[in-house]
């Protein structure tokens, strides 16, 4: 075999290996769905067996699916907006008028990210209390903006410093002022890149269940609290709670895949010259 | 002027009119665990928002979840749950740190006096009930009885440890998948801890002594988990470490198990046939005893109760008194099926002769958690309440710890004897930090 044949060959094989073992466990949730209680947790585990809708059924009479959905999709997409909105010119001034502190900067607000998020419920949670924003969708809002904040920054901010100097510059010698810079150069130039940070920023915040379990009861609680409440101490539960995750990440699935095409051109974005 | 007059009177008609609406048509927010019985009582629950015209808002989450979020919210009284759902471990802590309002005026009508003293007594706090039972359990021993009669043996009416193992070593059959002592392994206070604690009771040993301080390295503790890990080697399923309540009802309703020691609450389970294929095969005796039988069953309570930081609680009384009522016993009784009523809080319920013919292991339930005496858990005295917990706030975290050296013992990580003084040096340095001896 031709060496190159072979490297690719191996690679595709590789390739293919950490595909699987990433979608396995999806693939498990999805297959045990379909199970009854028992089959679920039988040992050895059962790859072939009689499908049932069952737990399908009783998830959806058990909770309003359709108000979780609605909520995660309102939270996810206005808290990505605002932090698109406030990290666009906060990543411009730092690509393109670094100062002495710009790096220092940089890295203190990633640093925000390494604390446990534990450590601030109580504080968050009496500023929470006294503005009433405790199972609201703005304040949800509110949180997953500042949690994804230093991603979108440092990830735009990183996009931003690809796009050539000269372009802006020559811009500016044509009068544009800085708005008319960000919106009508910067922005069509790097939107690959801002596409991609803003879907890896409704990712995460569909994804997340700390603040959304414990800032929420039930107006504006989001789909990772209606999979929470299908566990159970007492009883088996892992098929109805494998039905109710799969419902639950089935719309930012298709979305994932949708997009995907869009996701890895920004993530590769200026990759390659 | 007759017109503003007018005017007025009618704008004050309407908001008082407006307010009266809303003392009438409440929405409360109750939070609860995903527990059969408790989605019993959400199907039901619309019988009470016609009766009353209020409404409820159901926040149903995980145990530990629920205790994380409940707590949070109550420290700070964030007001944001009207009815939590607790158990006996929070009761009297939370009762303690007036989080909780007293529940001790529902009404004559209510029946207090029904109301199985044991558990009455777990949900208080200085004589005050800060949570109503909606329903409670204590652990007993369920058999495989078609193997103990091919086998010969007869269960005696009060098991001990010793005669447990005797039974599990004739009735284990590896190459049938069958064995003869299923038993919690998965570490946590009320997972593993939950069978170990009151088998450390009856082998007469206790989580402190008068003076609070820990008794991890004594003789009863060394051979109550030799004992465990000795048989759970010996004649337990494999990978118990990772079997929890759940996972060992599912052993023992498949027919994997010949002895299990667990929760009174799983009989209804394992004698419903639809669920359980050796519903007609099972029989119940209480839980075994060693050298006392103090505390060798545990008692354990979930129950409605009231925050204080709750705005709304005189329609969150209304709803705690019909969930926990002799009528409400009865509705799920009539509506689905007497199998299913809320076991271990009223003595009524075991009067019944319609659940009495439903649920056959009614009588050894109902004796067991009478019997599960919180405040004499042991042996020799003890400064504390709780069978298989200790009621004071350190204790999740110290059973938890204790319990992953037990789980590392029975996987032969470490030796019990290792495990254990790990224990009790970690057990030593939180109680210092919690400042007890108080």
């Amino acid at each position: 075999m031709h060496p190159k044949t072979r490297e690719k060959l191996i690679a595709t094989v590789v390739g293919w290996l950490a595909a699987g073992v990433i979608f396995f466990p999806i693939f498990w949730m999805i297959l045990t769905s379909f199970k009854t209680e028992v089959e679920a947790i039988a040992t050895p585990p059962k790859l072939f067996f009689t499908p049932t809708l069952e737990n399908y059924v009783t998830v959806r009479e058990r909770a309003d699916y359709v108000h979780f959905a609605l909520n995660s999709v309102l939270i996810s997409v206005g808290a990505t907006l605002l932090a698109t909105l406030i990290a666009i010119p906060a990543s411009y001034a730092m690509a393109f008028f670094p100062g002495k502190r710009t790096k220092d900067l940089l890295l203190w607000m990633l640093s925000t990210k390494m604390m446990p998020a534990v450590g601030v419920l109580i504080p968050i949670y009496l500023l929470f209390r006294d503005s009433g924003a405790i199972d609201t969708r703005w304040g949800l809002i509110l949180v997953y903006t500042l949690m994804n904040l230093p991603i979108v920054v440092w990830m735009l901010y990183t996009f931003f410093k690809e796009v050539p100097k000269d372009i802006l510059e020559a811009g500016r010698m044509d009068g544009a002022k800085p708005k008319q810079e960000v919106w009508m150069l910067l922005m069509p130039l790097s939107l690959p890149g801002i596409a991609s940070t803003a879907l890896l920023s409704i990712i995460l915040c569909w994804n997340e269940a700390f603040w959304s379990l414990n800032l929420t009861t039930s107006q504006a609680a989001p789909l990772t609290t209606f999979i929470a409440s299908f566990s159970a101490p007492e009883g088996l539960f892992w098929a109805k709670l494998s039905a109710a995750s799969t419902i639950a990440i089935a719309p930012i699935l298709v979305f994932g895949w949708m997009s995907q095409r869009q996701l890895v051109r920004g993530l590769t974005f200026g990759a390659v010259k | 002027m007759q017109f503003n007059r007018l005017a007025l009177l009618s704008v004050v008609g309407l908001l008082s009119s407006t307010g009266w609406a809303l003392a009438q048509g409440q929405t409360l927010t109750i939070a609860t665990v995903n527990n059969a019985d408790m989605i019993i009582m959400q199907r039901l629950s619309p019988k009470w928002e016609q009766a009353t015209g209020n409404k409820l808002n159901w926040v149903v989450l995980e145990e530990n979840v629920l205790r994380q979020r409940a707590t949070t919210d109550i420290a700070t009284k964030g007001g944001q749950f009207d009815i939590i759902t607790i158990g006996s471990y929070e009761a009297p802590i939370w009762g303690k740190q007036n989080w909780l309002v007293p529940l001790d005026d529902l009404g004559n009508d209510y029946d207090y006096a029904d109301i199985i003293p044991s558990v009455k007594n777990g949900l208080s706090y200085n004589g005050k009930l800060y949570a109503v039972p909606f329903y409670a359990e204590s652990s007993f021993t369920f058999y495989r009885k078609d193997l103990f009669d091919q086998a010969g043996i007869k269960m005696p009416d009060k098991p001990t440890y010793d005669q447990i193992a005797e039974y599990a070593a004739k009735l284990t059959d590896k190459s049938k998948e069958q064995y003869g002592f299923c038993q919690r392994g998965k570490p946590g206070w009320g997972e593993n801890m939950a069978f170990i604690g009151p088998m450390v009771n009856a082998f007469g040993g206790r989580w402190f002594n008068e003076k609070w301080e820990p008794q991890l390295t004594t003789e009863p503790w060394k051979n109550a988990v030799t004992y465990y890990v000795k048989n759970m080697n010996a004649y337990g399923p494999p990978g118990a470490t990772a079997n929890g309540h759940n996972e060992n009802r599912a052993l023992f309703a498949t027919g994997h198990c010949a002895l299990w020691v667990d929760a009174t609450s799983a009989a209804g389970y394992i004698y419903n046939p639809k669920e359980s294929q050796v519903a007609d095969k099972t029989a119940f005796a209480p839980a075994p005893v060693e050298v006392t039988s103090n505390g060798s069953g545990w008692f354990w309570a979930w129950a409605l109760a009231i925050p204080t930081s709750s705005k709304k609680v005189d329609a969150a009384k209304s709803f705690v008194k019909w969930a926990t009522s002799k009528d409400y016993i009865t509705l799920v009784g009539n509506e689905v099926g007497w199998v299913s009523a809320p076991p271990g809080t009223r003595k009524s319920t075991y009067d019944n002769p319609e659940y009495v013919k439903a649920a056959p292991f009614a009588k050894v339930v109902y004796e067991s958690v009478a019997n599960a005496d919180i405040t004499k858990p042991t042996k020799d005295p003890v400064p504390y309440i709780g069978i298989q917990y200790v009621a004071i706030p350190e204790f999740q975290g110290i059973g938890t710890a204790v319990g992953q050296q037990i789980a590392a013992a029975l996987a032969g990580q470490v030796s019990v004897e290792q495990a254990l003084e790990t224990a009790q040096r970690s057990t030593e340095r939180t109680m210092k930090q919690a400042g007890y001896p108080k």
